[in-house]
C-alpha cells in the first residue's frame, strides 16, 4: 500500500512537472505578452519603455529560461497573480474548485445512481426491446452538444416555464434550497451528458460477467434473478467499471468547463476558459495543473474504490 | 453448394450490414446531409440567395417562399447557412477521423510490432493523453498565435487557416483510440502463421507492417474512424461554440450557436436547428460504427 502511494506520488509529480512545462511553453506561443498589454493600457509608453520593461520583467530571457525561474517560484508557494483580477491565482482558483467539485461530485453521483441500474437491467435481458430501448437512450445521450442540451434546458426551464434560473450562482448567505435551484440545471445537463457512456459500460461490464461459470452456479443453486444479480453479478462487474470511470473523469472535466461556460458556473473550467481569452497567463497555468491534479486524485480515488470491490486486489 | 457458403467473405459483411437497419438508415441519412451540403452553393445560386449577405432590416423573418427557414439575426438565410455549416462541420469531422486513423494506425503498429520499451512508453503515454483533462489544453492550442509558430501571415489570415487549425486539433486528440485497437490488432496478427511465413521469405519489418498487418486490421480501423468521427464533429462544434474553432463570417453548426444564448427569446428557432443537426449527425456517425462493428465482428456481443 505505502509503495503503491509513493509510486503515485512521484507520478503526480512528473505529469505535473511535464504539464507545467508544456503548458508554459504554449503559453509562451499565445498572442501578445504582459508588456503588449501595458501598452494598449497607456497611450503614453514608448518603445523604449517597454524594452526597459521587457529587461525588467526579463521576458526578453529565452522561454525555457522563464519556465524555470517560475517552477523555482512555484516550488516556494509563489503561484503569481492574475491580471485581470489582480488577485493571486490560489485565493482565485481555490473557491472555483470547490464550486467545480460540487458540480462534478453531484452530476457523477446522479449519473452513476441512474447508469448502473439502468446498465444492469439492460445486460440482464440482453437484445430485447428494452435493452435496445436504453441502448437508444445512451447513443442520444453521447451525440448530444452539450452546450446545445443547456441552451435547451435554460429555453424550456428558465425561459418558458420559469422554474429555475438561466444561471449564475446562489451568494453563500442564500438558503440551501435557493442554492440548490441554482444546481439544479447545471448538474441536470452535465448529468444528462454523462448517462450513456455509464450506462454502456456498465451493460458491458455485466455482459461479461453473466458468461461466467459462478453465475451459472449461482442459478443452478435455485437463487431469484434479482439475487443473482445484485449480489453475484454486480461486485464483480463493478470492477472493470470503476476502472472505466477513473479514466474518464477527465471528459468529466472537459464536460463540466462547457456546462460552467453555458451557465456562468463560476467554476475552475469557466475560469480558465476565461483567463486564455484574457491572456490572464498565471491564472490560465495554475488553472490548468490544479485540474490536472484533480483528475489524477480521481484516478486514486478510483484505485482504492477498486480495493474495495475485489478483496483479490492489492495495490502494488 | 448453398449460395451463402460460397458468398465471399466481404459479401457476408455486407449483407449483416443490410440487416442493421438503424446503421442502413443513418448511411443514407449522412449521404444525403453530405449531398446537400457539398451542393450548397449550386442550391443557392439555383435559389439566388447569397448566404453571405447581410441584411439588418431583414433579420429574424418567420419562414417564407423565400426563406425556407426564415433569417437570421443579421438577416442571412437560415437554410443556406445551415448547408453551408454542415459542409464545413462534416467535412472537419471526416478530415480530422481519417487524420487520427492516419496517425493512431502508425504508432499503434509501431508499438504493437516493435514492443518492448517503445511499447510501454507509448501505451503509458496513450493512457496519460486519455485520462488528462483535454478540453482546456485544446482551447490553449486553439488560442495559439500563428505568427509565433512561424506560419506566415498570408496563410494565418486566409479563410481556410481556421479551418485547418481545427482539422490538426482534432487529429492530436482522435489518435489514441485508433492506436490502441491497431496496436491489439497487430499483437495478434503477428503471431500468425502467414506472418511468419513472410517473415521467412525475408519481408523486412515495414514491409510485414505495412503489406501484411495494417490490411488485416482495416475492418476494425473503420469501425474506429466512424466512431471517433461523431466524437470529433462534436468537439468541433465545441470549440466552435467557444469561438475558438471556425472564425465567422463562415458558417459552421457550432458557431452558429455562439449568440444562441442571447438569441433564445428572439428567435428560439435559430438556436434549435444547427444544435439538432449537430445532434443527428453525430448520433448517424456513431450508429453507422456500431452497425459496421457487429457486420465486421458477429461475435462480439452475441451470447
Amino acid at each position: 500500500m505505502s509503495r503503491y502511494f509513493a509510486s503515485r506520488a512521484v507520478e503526480i509529480v512528473v505529469v505535473l512537472a511535464l504539464m507545467s512545462l508544456v503548458v508554459y511553453l504554449l503559453i509562451g506561443l499565445m498572442p501578445g505578452d504582459p508588456i503588449d498589454m501595458m501598452i494598449s493600457g497607456d497611450s503614453k509608453m514608448t518603445s523604449e519603455d517597454a524594452a526597459r520593461l521587457r529587461a525588467l520583467y526579463e521576458l526578453d530571457k529565452p522561454l525555457l529560461q522563464r519556465y524555470l525561474a517560475w517552477a523555482w517560484q512555484a516550488l516556494q508557494g509563489n503561484f503569481g497573480y492574475s491580471r485581470s483580477l489582480s488577485q493571486p491565482v490560489l485565493e482565485v482558483l481555490w473557491p472555483r474548485l470547490i464550486n467545480t467539485l460540487i458540480l462534478e461530485g453531484v452530476a457523477f453521483a446522479v449519473a452513476i445512481a441512474i447508469a448502473l441500474p439502468l446498465g444492469m437491467w439492460a445486460a440482464a435481458r440482453p437484445r430485447s426491446n428494452v435493452d435496445y430501448l436504453i441502448n437508444l437512450v445512451c447513443f442520444g445521450g453521447f451525440s448530444l452538444p452539450i452546450f446545445w442540451l443547456g441552451l435547451l434546458l435554460i429555453a424550456l426551464f428558465a425561459v418558458t416555464l420559469g422554474w429555475l434560473p438561466a444561471g449564475g450562482m446562489a451568494d453563500t448567505s442564500a438558503s440551501f434550497g435557493e442554492r440548490l435551484r441554482y444546481l439544479a440545471l447545471p448538474v441536470m445537463t452535465l448529468t444528462i451528458a454523462q448517462l450513456g457512456a455509464y450506462t454502456r459500460f456498465m451493460r458491458g461490464a455485466m455482459i461479461e460477467v453473466l458468461r461466467q461459470d459462478f453465475i451459472r452456479t449461482a442459478q443452478a443453486k435455485g437463487l431469484g434473478e434479482w439475487a443473482v444479480l445484485s449480489r453475484h453479478a454486480f461486485r464483480n462487474a463493478l470492477v472493470p467499471v470503476l476502472t472505466i470511470l477513473a479514466l474518464h473523469f477527465g471528459a468529466l472535466f472537459s464536460g463540466a468547463l462547457i456546462t460552467e461556460t453555458v451557465f456562468a458556473w463560476p467554476g475552475m473550467g469557466n475560469a480558465i476558459y476565461h483567463a486564455i481569452l484574457d491572456n490572464d497567463y498565471n491564472l490560465a497555468l495554475m488553472g490548468l495543473l490544479l485540474a490536472t491534479l484533480a483528475t489524477i486524485v480521481g484516478n486514486v480515488l478510483a484505485d482504492l474504490a477498486y480495493v474495495w470491490a475485489d478483496p483479490r486486489v492489492t495495490l502494488t | 453448394m448453398s449460395d451463402a457458403a460460397a458468398a465471399h467473405p466481404r459479401l457476408l459483411v455486407w449483407r449483416r450490414f443490410r440487416r442493421h437497419q438503424l446503421a442502413w438508415g443513418s448511411a443514407i441519412f449522412l449521404a444525403i446531409l453530405l449531398a446537400l451540403s457539398l451542393a450548397a452553393p449550386l442550391i443557392a445560386d439555383l435559389r439566388g440567395i447569397d448566404p453571405l449577405k447581410t441584411e439588418l432590416l431583414n433579420r429574424f423573418q418567420p419562414p417564407s417562399a423565400a426563406h425556407w427557414l426564415g433569417t437570421d439575426d443579421l438577416g442571412r438565410d437560415l437554410f443556406q447557412r445551415l448547408l453551408d455549416g454542415g459542409r464545413v462541420s462534416m467535412l472537419v469531422g471526416i478530415a480530422g477521423a481519417v487524420l487520427s486513423a492516419i496517425l493512431g494506425a502508425l504508432i499503434g503498429v509501431l508499438a504493437g510490432y516493435l514492443g518492448g520499451r517503445f511499447d510501454a512508453f507509448l501505451m503509458r503515454f496513450t493512457d496519460g493523453v486519455i485520462a488528462l483533462p483535454l478540453l482546456p489544453l485544446l482551447i490553449v492550442l486553439a488560442a495559439l498565435d500563428p505568427a509565433k509558430l512561424g506560419i506566415p501571415q498570408s496563410i494565418a489570415e486566409s479563410e481556410t487557416f481556421s479551418l485547418y487549425r481545427i482539422v490538426a486539433i482534432i487529429a492530436l486528440t482522435g489518435w489514441t483510440t485508433a492506436a490502441r485497437l491497431v496496436r491489439a490488432e497487430t499483437l495478434s496478427l503477428k503471431q500468425r502463421d502467414y506472418v511468419r511465413a513472410a517473415r521467412a521469405l525475408g519481408a523486412g519489418p515495414p514491409r510485414i507492417m505495412f503489406r501484411h498487418i495494417l490490411p488485416n486490421a482495416a475492418g476494425s480501423l473503420v469501425v474506429a474512424t466512424s466512431m471517433s468521427a461523431g466524437g470529433l464533429i462534436l468537439l468541433e462544434s465545441t470549440l466552435s461554440f467557444l469561438n475558438l474553432g471556425i472564425q465567422p463570417p463562415a458558417a459552421s453548426w457550432g458557431n452558429m450557436l455562439t449568440r444562441a444564448q442571447d438569441l433564445l427569446q428572439d428567435a428560439p428557432m435559430q438556436a434549435v436547428w444547427p444544435g439538432l443537426l449537430i445532434f443527428a449527425t453525430v448520433i448517424a456517425c456513431n450508429f453507422l460504427g456500431d452497425g459496421l462493428q457487429d457486420a465486421l465482428d458477429p461475435r462480439s456481443e452475441r451470447q
